[in-house]
């Protein structure tokens, strides 16, 4: 439950600046490019961290560079990096078929597979993400909002763009063995999305996303192990609630704030 | 009042030879330009023309290809951008929004209290003090311009530059926006802003700049809007009147204007 609540924290965090900026789908397509490291580690047996890790970074900065093409477009380049990425790794479990195993646990997660290591790792990422967050807020707030004005004040956005796709794949990757490829990005973007709802002050929104993403994780561990159902499911099944939840009430608040037809 | 005075003698930014491209498209070539303490230009000209560009440059956020732009020692400069340009939907209070304009090296995310007291300083010279917890997309047009002036003179620039600030504003609020700018100016900030608006923005400026790609002409608006100098900057005819000391912009008649109503009047007759 600690792991599920501390990944829910983790995405909560990150996932506000990725649905801020607009790259929802970069988490979905990263999630899988990151599958492709994944395997390709297990086949040349190198650390799976240090192998997904290195293969996000590059997909995530590759993405940056093929979207830079204007006719290209961000939608399109992350749909090709990705998408490649993602059958390399296919085709690698196809050949190799001593990676079938492990091969539903890094598609839709293994929460108490967990070894002590994943919880290492997924509490440092943790973290280093917050001092990150903390001590560059200001010039990660203001490139989020308004990348151009930012460089005009003198922010390096290039570095704050470069150390945000670390700090994306890092998440990720830290992620997977939990969530699976197929619910890490769902846990990117459902807090915040839930939280924008709720506030329109980027401070509160940020605090808002990590406590969402924290009972998700904690609340979706405990139904999990009561209902006997996988654990990714079940985090993702409890945001989604929150998220139909608070747009029900939202939606109702605002129709009876509008005003009657005079 | 929040004090803004930086001036200083000499140039404070200075363009020599500046050229910029996008891809292979040349979108300004030859710009000498220096902008000093106490000066007050508007810059106009077509869409397409570099305004947005030439601004960009002169804030540092876009390299020249070619040339050099040097600030001088110590130079902040402030940028308003477009208000069409802001993402209305990012979750982000008038407060915050100005707070993002901080220059110091604080490694906290929140502002020290003597920040927070300048802002709200800056937001009550703006009028806006009462609206500081509101979502930006809740105010009125004049309203947000003024928050993202306030968010630039946080920085406490010694120079500003505005893209467009009258676009889109009614007649008060384009009214409101001059005022302001004239007394920043006169507490000695150098002003630089583009418009399109020749006749109730620019004719009022102690000095204009022409622009398509390259100056065509930099003066006091009786200088430079002149039929010929109008027609080298905007590619079409325009006559010059002039009303109560300042000139006035008209479209000179247009052979395609003229048989539009020639056609329309035919077909009144016709029926």
């Amino acid at each position: 439950m600690i792991v599920a609540t501390l990944a829910g924290l983790l995405c909560g965090l990150v996932g506000t600046y990725v649905v801020l900026r607009g790259m929802s789908y970069i988490g979905h397509g990263l999630s899988h490019a990151i599958f492709g490291g994944a395997v390709a580690s297990f086949v040349m047996n190198i650390n799976f961290y240090v192998g997904a890790g290195v293969w996000g970074f590059i997909a995530s900065l590759l993405i940056g560079r093929v979207a830079r093409r204007r006719v290209i477009g961000a939608d399109a380049a992350i749909g090709v990096v990705t998408t490649a990425s993602f059958a390399i790794g296919l085709a690698l479990v196809s050949r190799h078929s001593g990676f079938t195993r492990n091969f539903d646990a890094a598609l839709f997660g293994n929460i108490l597979g967990v070894t002590r290591s994943d919880v290492i790792v997924i509490a440092l990422v943790f973290v280093l993400t917050g001092a990150l967050v903390f001590l560059f807020y200001r010039p990660l707030l203001f490139t989020t909002f308004d990348p151009e004005v930012a460089e005009a004040s003198g922010i390096p956005t290039g570095a704050v763009d470069a150390l945000f796709s670390l700090v994306l794949a890092a998440t990720i990757v830290s992620t997977l063995r939990i969530l699976g490829v197929t619910l890490v990005a769902a846990a990117l973007v459902i807090p915040p999305a839930t939280a924008r709802m709720m506030t329109d002050s980027f401070a509160r929104m940020l605090g808002l996303s990590m406590a969402i993403g924290a009972v998700s994780g904690a609340v979706g561990m405990y139904l999990s192990y009561y209902l006997n159902i996988a654990s990714g499911p079940a985090i993702v099944l409890v945001g989604a609630s929150l998220f139909v939840l608070v747009f029900a009430y939202t939606s109702m608040r605002n129709v009876s704030r509008r005003p009657l037809p005079v | 009042m929040v004090p803004l005075i930086t001036g200083r003698e000499g140039a404070l930014i200075t363009a020599t030879s500046v050229e910029c491209r996008y891809g292979d498209e040349v979108v300004l070539s030859d710009i000498d330009l220096a902008i000093s303490a106490g000066d007050l230009v508007g810059i106009v000209g077509p869409n397409g023309s570099g305004k947005t560009t030439l601004l960009r440059a002169l804030t540092g956020a876009l390299q020249p290809t070619r040339g050099a732009i040097e600030w001088s020692r110590g130079v902040t400069v402030g940028y308003v951008p477009q208000v069409e340009t802001v993402n209305w939907f990012f979750p982000v209070t008038v407060k915050e929004a100005v707070l993002m304009g901080r220059r110091s090296d604080r490694r906290v995310p929140w502002a020290s209290p003597a920040e927070q007291e300048e802002a709200h300083a800056l937001l009550a010279r703006m009028g806006i003090d009462h609206l500081a917890s509101r979502h930006i997309r809740q105010l009125s047009g004049g309203q947000q311009q003024r928050v993202f002036v306030a968010r630039a003179l946080l920085s406490r620039p010694q120079v500003l530059l505005l893209d467009e600030p009258t676009s889109g504003v009614d007649i008060r609020t384009r009214h409101d926006l001059m005022h302001l700018l004239h007394e920043l100016h006169h507490e000695g900030l150098a002003i630089v802003f583009t418009t399109h608006d020749l006749n109730g923005v620019a004719a009022h400026l102690p000095e204009l700049i022409c622009l398509n790609r390259k100056i065509i002409a930099r003066g006091s608006s009786r200088e430079v809007l002149t039929p010929a100098v109008l027609e080298r900057t905007y590619g079409a005819p325009m006559e010059v009147l002039l009303h109560a000391g300042l000139p006035v912009v008209v479209e000179a008649a247009d052979q395609y204007v003229d048989e539009f109503l020639e056609e329309g009047e035919h077909h009144q007759h016709a029926s």
